[in-house]
């Protein structure tokens, strides 16, 4: 029978939970890299048993791990006894140095700080591992300060795709609350040199060569909080999503509004329709039915909690505009937990699962598309991610 | 040898338990000292000092002989009673909640 694996990051380690095709009966291990915040586990589909995972901590900074038997044991990529010609140590895993000027050695560009001068970049932490769909060695890593950067060695070194930065658009961007955060990587199924990224607060980004140059698409986007509302840049989106069999349609939740675009990001147009406040972090997409999408609306950027104290999931059928409220088995009173950006996630079981995971450390699942739902584990650390693996 | 105290969380990532022992060549500085952890433990390369700059993480702090030598410059000499091997030096975290 096949089954899942939930792959849970959180303020204080990574979780795994499995369950077979059920969904019923879940085993939960962890907390894996205990006390460090895990801000992403993801794992490759083309190696099920490879997953990567972003460690952080604001005391000792980025590391990187690997797993190549499906969580059950973790090492940093380049970290073990080896050492290179010249006697350094080669645990490079949680190098991420971004690259300079060919020219002058100086960094390439610099971007807008909070007092309107400009300010260099400086690597933060990793928010986001995009595996290759086709190499379980090549991932792509969305960071803070927002850039790109691809390891094709398993996570040893990594190296930057300059051209996000590089492109014209860097000097204009600017972190939001949360930081400026390249949070969201789509690689496109049917096109492998095509990918989407999103970053906040700068917007979405598309290249059609592999990474190696891009373009802002945000034609349609409008955001009161940047001093011109329909600018190229300056856009906080929150999360993009697609569906495998139709990548060139993207849904966005944006900072307010939920967007669509039919034409792989060149022009955008509002769906929120009926839903009850139109801010949020995540969306998501059913794996079997295109035009079925999920967000989890939340109150405002000032309240970041639901609406009323209730949880809801909305889902439209229609490919947006339409929504309808999910509600079953989730807190109706009461509640004031968040869910981030990168904590919603669906299986692909002939039943749909959808999962997601709360500020308060509530994993909920829903095994029939979001009809009902039930907490998988109810008292973890804040959830910052959620990926799920349907396992053969 | 060395004898060098980590905070839990890099104990965690370079599967150690208690004191670290290294074997230090040359002078013992904290340099020297630093380097010599990174060469017998890899993984933590990037986490007590930056990758490019070598400056120490912010949160972070040394003690040696109940002396904060943070601030010591990096290619000073340690003192006697650790290069001697009878204390260790101690690289801590910043206490913080949360």
């Amino acid at each position: 029978m096949s089954g899942v694996r939930v792959l849970v990051g959180t303020r204080k380690g990574a979780f795994i939970l499995t369950a077979d095709g059920k969904r019923k009966q879940w085993d939960v291990s962890g907390p894996h890299f205990a006390g460090w915040e895990i801000y992403h586990v993801k794992g490759s589909s083309a190696d099920p048993n490879r997953l990567y995972a972003s460690q952080s901590s604001g005391w000792f900074g980025q590391v990187i791990q690997r797993s190549c038997d499906g969580g059950k044991t973790w090492e940093t990529p380049g970290g073990g006894m080896t050492k290179t010609p010249d006697g350094m140590p080669a645990g490079e895993s949680n190098k991420f140095v971004y690259d300079a000027s060919p020219d002058t050695g100086k960094p390439l560009t610099t971007h807008q700080w909070y007092d309107g001068t400009q300010h260099p970049w400086e690597f933060k932490r990793v928010w986001h591992l995009e595996p290759s769909l086709t190499d379980p060695d090549t991932v792509y890593a969305g960071v803070e300060d927002a850039g790109l950067f691809r390891t094709s060695d398993g996570g040893t070194t990594w190296q930057e795709l300059a051209g996000l930065r590089g492109h014209g658009t860097g000097p204009k961007w600017q972190p939001g609350a949360g930081g400026m955060c390249l949070h969201t990587i789509l690689l496109d199924p049917s096109n492998p040199r095509r990918m989407h990224v999103a970053i906040s607060a700068a917007g979405a980004f598309r290249s059609d060569d592999g990474g190696t140059t891009w373009k802002p698409i945000n034609q349609g986007l409008r955001s009161q909080y940047i001093p011109d509302p329909t600018a190229e840049v300056g856009h906080c989106v929150h999360r993009i999503a697609l569906h495998r069999s139709r990548p060139k349609v993207l849904f966005m939740q944006k900072h307010w509004d939920v967007m669509r675009s039919d034409d792989a990001g060149e022009s955008w147009r509002e769906i929120s329709g009926n839903l009850p406040t139109d801010f949020g972090f995540v969306i998501d997409v059913h794996a079997h039915e295109p035009d079925t999408i999920y967000v989890v609306p939340i109150k405002s950027d000032s309240e970041h909690y639901p609406p009323e104290g209730k949880l809801r999931v909305y889902r439209s059928r229609t490919g947006g505009n339409e929504w309808e409220a999910l509600t079953k088995g989730l807190p109706q009173r009461d509640c004031y937990v968040n869910v981030l950006r990168d904590a919603m996630a669906v299986d692909s079981l002939d039943a749909c699962g959808v999962y997601f995971g709360t500020t308060g450390g509530q994993v909920y699942l829903s095994a029939d598309a979001g009809d009902s739902w039930t907490p998988i584990v109810r008292d973890l650390p804040a959830v910052l991610s959620v990926e799920v693996q349907t396992l053969p | 040898m060395i004898r060098v105290v980590l905070p839990p969380h890099l104990r965690m990532l370079a599967h150690v338990r208690g004191e670290v022992m290294l074997d230090v060549p040359g002078q013992v500085t904290r340099a020297s000292v630093l380097a010599a952890l990174e060469a017998q433990y890899p993984m933590l390369r990037g986490t007590i000092r930056d990758h490019v700059t070598e400056q120490r993480r912010p949160f972070l702090r040394f003690f040696a002989c109940e002396r904060d030598l943070t601030h010591e410059p990096p290619d000073a000499p340690l003192p006697a009673a650790v290069v001697a091997g009878a204390e260790p030096f101690v690289v801590l975290g910043a206490i913080a909640g949360g």
